[in-house]
Order: C-alpha cells, then structure tokens, then sequence
C-alpha cells in the first residue's frame, strides 16, 4: 500500500525544519511544543466546559425555573463532566508532563517524539469527536459514570451515547499512548547521576500518573468496548433481559474510575511539591514520605472502586473492606498535607502568585479531605452518596485541588516556556476571585447535599430549604468566570509586555531553570550532570548550604546558565525531524471511530489511512 | 521501524542499559494485562449466566480447538529459533523460522475463523445471547491481536528478503518476539478458562 | 492591590462558611433534610455522620490554624536577601508520628462504622409489613403482598408514588426495577439503596411518628429524573388498618361524567399502559396503576398536588408539566390526529380519575 519514494525511504516527503507558522506546529515533534498545544487546547476545552457548568448554575439558580429542558440540562451536566475530566484536567496534566519532565530531568526530548506527536493530535480528534454531538444529534446525556443499561440503546436511543463511547475511546489511546512514552522517558533518560531518589516530586508524580494511565485506561477502554459492541451490533453485555448485568458497568467502570481521581490529582500534588519549597527556599520536607505517599496512593488507588457503589447493594461485608481500604488511603494523603506545611515552616516564603495558588492549594484540599471521610463510613455515605454533599466533595477536591494546583504550575512555568513573566497584580486578584468564588460556591453544596438535595437533577420545587443557598452557588459561580476573564488577559498582556524572566526567576531548584527561557530546541547544549536531589539549587549553593549561608558568588555564576551558553553553535545536536504520520495516524484512528458511527465503509477508510500512517511512520528514518 | 527514535544516537544509551523501545513494549504489554484482564473478568463473571441456548457444550469441539492451541503454542518455538537463528546472523534460518512462525500464527487465525463460522452455523451468534456476547468479543480480540503479530511478522520478513534485518538490529525482531508470547501466553489462560474449566451441568449442555 | 499583598491567605474563610452550615443544621427541618431522627436508620446515619463531622471540624481547625500561622510567620521579611533559612530535609520520627496519628483515628471509625453496617442489613420478621418498590421511568410502584393477591397473583394493595406505612412499624423493602437503575432514597427516615434490573435488593424503613415523608430517585435515571419524587406517609395502625382494606375493596360503579370518562379511557387506548382494578379490559402495566388514583395527594411522580387543574393540565399535554415524560412521548392519543382529546373529553377524563377513591 504505501509506495516507497524519495532517497531516504519516507513515503512523503520529510517535512522540512520551520521555527515557526502553521506547518511547524503541525508537524512538530519538539515536547515543548506538543506540551503548549496540549496545554493551549485543554484550556480552550476548559473554558467550553466552564460555560457549560455556568449554564447548569444558572438553570438551578431558582426554584423550578424552565430556562433549560431536561434533554438539554442532562447534556449540559454530562458534557460539563467528560470535559473538565477528559479534556481540561487530564490533559492540562500532560502539558506540563512534556514541557517540565524532559528539562527536569536534563534530558533533550522524551523517549519516542513522534508518539509524543501522536497522543497530542489523539487528544485533539478524540475530543472533537466528544463534542460532535452539539452539532450532530445530540450530546451524551446520561451523566460522566454512564451507568447501564440506561446506556443502551433502549434507553438512549439518541447518538449522544454513541460519540461517548467512541471518543472517550479515542481519548484512552491518546492516554495510554502519552503515558508509556513518559514511563520510558523518565526510567530510562534521566541525566548522568539522577538516581530515581533524586527525581523531582513533579516527574515523581508523573511517573506513577503514567503507571496508573497505563494501567487503568485499559479497564475502561473494556467497558467502552463492550458498550459499542452493545449499541451498535447488538451484543448483550448490558442487556438484563439476556441475563446481563447492569453493575458490571459499575464495576469495570469504577476500577478504572478511582485511579483516574488519582490520575487527576497527583500532576497538581507534584507541582505542588515544586512551588512550595521553590519559594520557601528550603528543601521539601520528608521527599522520601512524599514520594512513598504517592506511590501507596497509586497502589492502593486499586482497591477502593466501590466506595462509589455502597448504594447498590454489595452486602455489609464488602461495604466494610472497602469502607475500611477507603479510609486507609487518607492516610498518605493526609501525610501530604503535613509535609507540605512541614516545608513551609521555617521558611521564608516569598508571596508570588504560584505559591498563592499552592498554598490555596493545601487550604482548600484539606476540605475535600476531610468530607471524603465522611463518607468513607458507608452507613453515612447512605445518606450523602448522590447528593450535592459528594458534588461540593468532589469539587474541593478537583477544583480546589486539581485546578488550582495546575493554575500554580501555569504562574510557576509560564516564565520558562513564554521567557516572559505573568503580571503579579493579576495574578493576585485572579486568585482571590477565584478562592473566594470557589469557596462561595462549593461550599454551599455541602449543605443543600445535607439538606436532602440529589444530584443531577434539573429543578426542584421551592419549600425544601434549598432556594437560598442554590442562588449563592449560582452566582458565586460568576465570580470564578470573571476571575478566569483577569487570568486570560493576564496571559495576552504577560505575552507581549510581561518582564523578561530569564534563565531562574524564582531562585529555584530544579535543571529546568538552569537553561535560557524559552529553551532552545534540544534544551541542554551539554546534558548535565547530577550531584543531588535538588540539582540546579545544589549547583547554585554547593554541598555547603546546610549551614544556612548563601553563596552568593556561586548563584550569580550559575545563574548566568551554563548548560544554555552559545545556543547558536551547537550544530552537533542531532534532534528529531518534524513529521506529518503522528498526524496521518491520528487521524487514520479518528476515522476508523467516528466512521463507526456513520457507514462501515469510512470506518474500512479509516483502517486504511491508519495503516498508510503506521507503514510510512516504520519507513521514516528519524533523522536526516 | 529499524532507527532508534531517541534523541540519543546510542543504542544502550539509557539510564537503565534497557533499550527504549523494548521497554515501552514491556509496558505496553503490561498494559495489555489489564486489557485482557477485564475482558476475561466479564467472560468469568457471564461464566454459566447464559438464559437461553446454544450453551457452551453444545458448540465446542475441543479436540479441534486443542489442535489449533498446540499451533499457536509451536509458533512461539518458532519465535525462539528465528531470534536465535538471526542473532547467530544466520539469515537463511531467520527468514525460514520468522516465516514459520508467521504461517503457523496465520493458521490458529484461520482455525478460528472456521470455528466461528460453524458456532453461527449452529446458531451462536455475536446477539443471540450471554454466552455468544462474551465468548466472541473475548476470543475475537485475541485473534485480532494474533492478526496484528502476524502482519509485524511478514513485515519482518520483508525487512529480512531485503537483508535489512541483522544481528545489529536484531532487536526488533526481539520485541516482535515479546509480544508474539505474550499473545501466546494470553491464549492459554482464555483455553483453559473457556474451553477445558467444567461449566455448570445445568448449561453444559 | 496594596491591601492584597498584605493580607494573607486566609484559610478561616470556608471555616466561617462551614461552620455557619453546622449552626444551621442543626436546626434544619427541611422536608428532605439529613438531619432527622424520625426514622431508626436516619437516626442511626446521623449519629455516626455527627461523630465524623466533629472530629474533622477540630482537625480543620488545627491544620488550617497551623498553615496560616505558617503563612503568616514565615513569609519573607527585608534583609533576609542573603541568608538561607535553615534548610531541614525532614524528621523521620515526626513523619511516622503523623503517618500512625490519622491511622488510628479512621481505623476507630471503623467501629461505628461497622456495627451500623450491621443494623442496618437486618431482615425484620414479627409484625414488619413488607413492600415490594419497583422502580420506573420515572415514577415509582408500591406493591403490598401482605394483604392478598387476586387470581392473576398480583397483590390487591398496589400503588404508585405515595407508600402508606404504619409509624412505629420496620418495614422491608424489596427493592426493584422495571427498566434502568433507580435509587430509592426518603432522608428523614433512611439512606438509599439501588434498585437494579436482575437484582434483588433490599433495605428497611420505619417512621418512629405519623407524617408525611418526602422522597425522591438518586440515581440518574434519564430525562425526569428531576422530577421522579415520591412520598412516604405514615399513619397511625388504626388508619393504616382503613387505608388497606379501602384500597382492597372494589371501586364503586362510575356514574354520570365519569362513566363517560371510564368509556374514553377504553377508547383512547389508556388501557394499554394502566391498570384499574375491577375493570377487566385495564390491566396495563407500563404506566401507574390508577386502581385508587383519587385517593393520593399528589400527581405526576409527587412532583404536584392531586387537583383538577393539574390533573387537567396533565392529561391534556403531559409534557406541559414534565416535558420527557413517557405518556406524552407514546401514547397514541398525543401522537395520532384521529385519537386527539377535545376540552370535553379531558374533562370527563378527569372526572374519572377523581372517583377512582
């Protein structure tokens, strides 16, 4: 099928080198790059998904208000969900896996570049493909968790079901995809001496992040299976009048469902663990506990699935294991929290926004921590389970954690990739509209959940008890739109105005500020070596710091950035070519999905195209 | 597929000694694991569960399927000699064992599509029921994973007629190798659960 | 922004919002509020929740204290440019202390926790009553199969969206499902459990006084999931004993218009989905059985008072009040010109539903 042309036995021809346009963001294969298409379309992503959950707020504002039809609503929600999960936090995860862990861990690129390539453009078509329902038919409508048999063809009769199963699988493959290439990347291209013990926490976390991705999406890539097969070719997986079992679904999907909380939370506990110390100016406190803490919430993440299913009857036995393994694993999370302000105490801590958002961070993820014990203890989860007691939980969690983790990793590393600094004005009030906002608005939920209020539903009437606090929720919401509007215009503004940062604004610790900003393209003219945990702090103060004496002589040396001196020279670097397959193959797999839906025939096209893609993909050498 | 796609030139160049690429199919397949995992979990937890005919016992031929499992089991024999055969640099042995192994996987496939075609024969189809839905969806991605390995195996062989593939890159052939047993190793696991454990008498059928 | 790089982040502020919560829960008596005693199983949840809730407020309160006092103290001060704070890599025994701190405390809870797992599986024989719920989309089914069965085999006290129980009784509950997934759930009295096609599960209820008890499906069912509410009523043995036995007796004959609406109900097709016992051509089961629709409270899954105009409204274009309902998607008599209702025959409808007492 595909012909072999040219003299270096590509099937197109290479691409050739551009800095800059429209073809070289295409074709690149540069992790720092694919780290700002990741980031840049999860935050378009996001804030799609923020209006959605706008308009789901405004609906409930008031008792039994008629702005939004159920069909619609119940869309509304579930799209809100699949988004902030699918397409905002997961991937804003990944966007600071392929800008930071390569230059953490003094490496030139990760492992396979043009897989890299392939789980960006993955991402991309998988999430359209995800969204394709506001324009063609409908839009899932049953909810992120999609229980059975609700999800058959019986019951949802619409395509909405039909995009989810084919683009959370298109997702999957972009996940497992990323996820092996940074396993690789960080087990087998760390530095000369950076020993798995000197690991930044950040790559640290990515690690075991890529072994639960690795892992986890499999089992749901599974359940995604058995429902396409069930919708469209008639199987009886989810059928009970076959003999089919609806909690299967449940399992399978939870098994996957609480790694993936992990997943979602341990990228924003690894930046975390980078800005606190940062600003601090002091190592993190007890590195090992924090890195053994994750791992343990990485192990035992498994064994937890069905605190999610108390409610349906698994019996007291297994409502006791699981409530018990449920209440274990606050144990490392709660160890978190105390290094955490373990590394604060005694430092002196110099009040940029990065850490603003770290701190909130701690302030806010507390919270959620301590309302997930609550029901932990099956017999209270009875009553809070499918409240808005677990919406206000979940939300102190991935709101309160995951976002506001990832907005302190943007302020910490926007200076390293855009070689400009955020304005710190902004930054401050784009935190406080935020925190307040957040805590106004989830805050509330956690009584209405209390109060007797079920999630997922469209109205209710008045006289429950609920209007008040429903309307705070709804219009605190705003608050935190209007803090995003100050974030992006802090973002255009910082762009073209914000202060040159050069090479280490934030007198910090890791390789990544010891190279210019932006780096240049292969990152380190010469690959460090490593003496110490905390490389490029150890190389700033020496092994002499312990006694609290700066050296100022050696900082001011280093920060001039050694390994980034004359950039322009280095011709001797051999970096990978950019390439059009990542993109071929993604779409190839795109078809094959979405052609599913449509005809046969496209999804045959598609097998074709993704082979044309594969086949010239092997014959392309990778450099010339 | 025969240029190492690390920024770094060396082969051995890592931080463990392991190639890049034979690690990421080492994690891939652990990957795999729980793949197959939950496909075979559903296959277990339907085991029996099926309300309505054609039942296990009264489609399985197992003699014909231990047949077919006995070839695949070979070709994983074959793997090792064609490996074997092409980092000793014998070309002719590696050519002659990747194709072996190449027919004896295009074999088991073949089996099994005969197979699927008499059980809808005798009415088991992909809808017809709880046994049809699991047993097809299960062991039909197995046999699409043998398909996938038998096509990176003729492009072996292709790479091989060329004189491209040597003992200097042996390595792909290695990788090709991990996971044609490991698609051999799945295999064993689905005989032994789907065909030789006893079914419940009621449905044995 | 002066003020705001001064001040510091201060974590006391979902403090003061949660404990303004705590103030008002304790005195909240909403119809569907968690913090009820007047069910056993209610009273049992809450009693663990409040010890959780205690515990985690003073854990709160410290570990929020200590990160502003943190914040507050070791923020960056003039003329600290050229010193290092003194730069601590860890305390192993202080880490194993607060690794081993919060392990006993959950595995404490586990007691609790446990032991009410425990109460709250038990299967109560003596003089509980038993009720079967079956869940629909999107309105709930209440069969009693104490109190007799016709010669079909179904029981003769069924009924939809309202359960009448004994107070002071345990009742079993059987819980099941017609179609998807539902969640039966009426806080004032007990947590939820699923109903779940091809299970068999069960929970128990009581009502320690006579009273109405507001309810409603948790799990996302579909469309109306919003509105597939439900009540439970209480009464005293005595009205409970009169509820039964007139739910068993027969309907009286409908006389004037509403035995002209019993007519269109046969010829309209409403036959098809509902049942109305003693008329044998009414024996549909997809829709809520009707047998003694006059005597509830409320209309269209609990979601509306039982009144001719909501009755009217209903039945002349069900999606007006619950716009994915299922009767207004399939009925032929909303989808078929020939069958449309005229404003006389909705009223004679209407008429019947009344004297079903």
């Amino acid at each position: 099928m595909a012909t072999v042309t040219g003299t270096m036995g590509g099937v197109l021809p290479r691409p050739s080198i551009h800095t800059t346009g429209f073809w070289s963001w295409v074709t690149t294969v540069d992790h720092k790059r694919i780290g700002v298409l990741y980031g840049v379309t999860a935050f378009t992503f996001f804030l799609i998904g923020g209006i959605e959950a706008l308009a789901v707020r405004a609906q409930l504002a008031r008792p039994e208000q008629g702005m939004l039809q159920p069909a619609l609503y119940n869309q509304l929600f579930t799209m809100h969900a699949l988004t902030m999960i699918f397409l905002s936090v997961m991937p804003l995860g990944v966007a600071f896996f392929n800008i930071v862990v390569p230059l953490q861990i003094g490496a030139r690129d990760v492992a396979f570049p043009r897989l890299n390539a392939l789980s960006y453009w993955l991402f991309l078509f998988g999430g359209i493909l995800l969204n394709a329902g506001w324009l063609f038919g409908g839009s899932p409508d049953v909810g992120w968790f999609a229980y059975s048999n609700l999800t058959g063809t019986d019951y949802s009769m619409g395509a909405g079901m039909n995009y989810y199963v084919t683009g959370l699988q298109v997702l999957g493959v972009a996940s497992v995809a990323g996820a092996l290439n940074f396993i690789v990347t960080i087990v087998n291209m760390r530095a000369p001496g950076m020993s798995m013990m000197r690991l930044p926490v950040f790559t640290w976390m990515t690690l075991i992040v890529s072994i639960l991705l690795v892992t986890a999406m499999p089992v749901i890539s599974i359940a995604l299976i058995e429902l396409t097969f069930d919708r469209l070719f008639g199987t009886n997986f989810f059928n009970p009048a076959l003999g089919g079992d609806p909690i299967l679904w449940q399992h399978l999907f939870w098994v996957f469902g609480h790694p993936e909380v992990y997943i979602l939370i341990l990228p924003a506990m690894g930046i975390v663990s980078e800005v606190l110390p940062t600003f601090a100016r002091k190592p993190l406190f007890g590195y090992a506990f924090v890195i053994y803490s994750g791992i343990v919430i990485g192990f035992m993440g498994w064994g937890v699935w069905a605190h999610h299913m108390f409610i349906t009857g698994l019996g007291p036995v297994a409502n006791a294991v699981f409530a018990l393994s449920t209440m274990l694993i606050a144990i490392p999370t709660a160890v978190k929290i105390f290094n955490w302000i373990g590394t604060l105490w005694g430092g002196q801590i110099e009040m940029k926004t990065p850490v603003y958002f770290s701190i909130g961070f701690v302030a806010v993820f507390i919270v959620g921590g301590l309302s997930g014990v609550s029901h932990a203890a099956t017999p209270s989860d009875f009553q809070q389970s499918d409240t808005y007691y677990i919406v206000a939980h979940l939300h102190y969690v991935l709101f309160g954690g995951a976002i506001f983790g990832l907005f302190s990793g943007i302020y910490y590393w926007f200076p390293k990739v855009t070689g400009r600094m955020m304005g710190e004005t902004l930054g401050k009030w784009h935190f406080w509209l935020m925190f307040i906002g957040m805590n106004l608005t989830f805050g509330p939920m956690h009584w209405l959940g209390l109060n007797g209020m079920p999630r997922r539903i469209y109205t209710y009437p008045s006289g429950m008890g609920w209007d008040f606090w429903n309307l705070v929720a709804t219009i605190s919401s705003y608050l935190i739109a209007i803090s995003m509007l100050i974030f992006l215009h802090n973002v255009f503004r910082s762009l073209r105005k914000g202060p040159r940062a050069g090479n280490d604004p934030w007198n910090a610790r890791t390789l990544e500020w010891s190279i210019p900003s932006p780096p240049p393209v292969y990152n380190f003219a010469e690959i460090p070596v490593v003496l110490a945990r905390d490389a490029y702090w150890e190389q700033k103060y020496g092994s002499g710091h312990e006694n609290g004496q700066a050296h100022a002589a050696t900082s001011e040396h280093v920060s001039e950035g050694q390994y980034g001196a004359a950039a322009d020279e280095r011709h001797d670097i051999h970096m990978p070519w950019p390439s059009y397959w990542p993109l071929i193959t993604a779409f190839g797999l795109f078809v094959v999905f979405a052609g599913l839906l449509v005809n046969v025939v496209f999804a045959a096209l598609g097998v074709l195209i993704l082979f044309y893609g594969v086949y010239g993909w092997a014959l392309e050498p990778v450099a010339e | 597929m025969h240029a190492s796609t690390t920024a770094h030139p060396a082969e051995h160049d890592t931080s463990t000694g392991l190639d890049n690429r034979k690690l990421l199919m080492w994690a891939f397949l652990g990957s795999d694991c729980l793949f197959f995992g939950s496909l075979i979990s559903t296959y277990m937890i339907y085991r029996g569960r099926s309300l309505t005919p054609p039942f296990p016992g009264e489609v399985f031929d197992i003699p014909y399927t231990s047949v077919s499992a006995f070839v695949l089991l070979m070709s994983s024999l074959t793997m090792v000699l064609a490996l074997a055969a092409l980092q000793r640099d014998d070309q002719r042995g590696a050519k002659t064992w990747i194709m072996a192994t190449a027919l004896l996987g295009s074999v088991f496939v073949g089996g099994q599509v005969y197979e699927f075609t008499t059980f809808v024969h005798e009415g088991l189809t992909l809808s017809v029921n709880l046994f049809g839905t699991s047993f097809f969806v299960l062991t039909g991605f197995h046999g699409t994973h043998v398909t996938i390995g038998v096509i990176i195996l003729l492009s072996l062989f292709i790479m091989a007629w060329r004189g491209k593939l040597t003992s200097h890159n042996s390595l792909n052939l290695e990788i090709a190798g991990l996971y044609w047993h490991f698609v051999d190793i799945v295999w064993i696991v689905i005989f032994t659960l789907v065909y030789l454990l006893p079914y419940p008498e009621h449905i044995a059928g | 922004m002066a003020v705001l790089k001064r001040c510091p982040i201060p974590p006391l502020l979902p403090l003061v919002i949660i404990l303004s919560f705590l103030l008002a829960g304790c005195i909240s008596d909403d119809p569907m509020s968690t913090f009820s005693r007047d069910g056993s199983a209610a009273s049992l949840e809450l009693d663990l929740f409040a010890l959780i809730w205690w515990l985690m407020v003073a854990v709160f309160v410290v570990l929020e204290g200590v990160l502003l006092y943190v914040v507050l103290r070791y923020r960056k001060r003039p003329g600290q440019e050229d010193v290092l704070p003194v730069q601590t890599h860890g305390n192993t025994k202080l880490e194993i202390a607060w690794t081993i701190a919060p392990a006993l405390v959950l595995v404490a809870l586990m007691f609790p926790t446990i032991q009410g797992l425990g109460i709250l599986s038990e299967k109560h024989g003596g003089d509980a009553i038993n009720v079967k719920v079956i869940g629909h989309q999107w309105w709930w089914e209440f069969q009693y199969p104490d109190y007799g069965t016709n010669p079909q085999g179904q029981p003769l006290v069924v009924t939809a969206n309202e359960m009448h129980i004994p107070a002071g009784k345990k009742v079993n509950l059987a819980l099941e499902s017609a179609d998807v997934i539902h969640s039966f759930w009426v806080p004032r009295l007990a947590g939820k459990t699923d109903l779940i096609p091809n299970h068999h599960n069960t929970m128990w209820i009581d009502a320690k006084n006579p009273g109405e008890y507001y309810g409603q499906c948790a799990e996302f069912c579909g469309t109306e999931h919003g509105m597939m509410k439900l009540r439970v009523i209480a009464d005293t043995q005595g009205e409970f004993e009169a509820w039964v036995s007139a739910q068993k007796s027969p309907q009286p004959a409908a006389t004037g218009v509403a035995a002209q609406g019993a007519t269109l109900f046969l010829t309209k097709g409403c036959i098809a989905c509902h049942t109305i016992a003693g008329n044998p051509a009414a024996q549909g089961k997809i829709g809520p059985n009707l047998t003694h629709v006059g005597s509830r409270t409320t209309v269209v899954a609990g979601f509306f008072e039982n009144n001719t105009e909501n009755l009217t409204k209903w039945i002349q274009n069900p999606d007006s009040l619950k716009s994915g309902n299922i009767m207004g998607r399939d009925a032929p008599v909303y989808k078929v010109p020939e069958l449309a209702m005229t404003d006389e025959d909705v009223k004679m409808l209407v008429a019947y539903m009344q004297s079903l007492k």
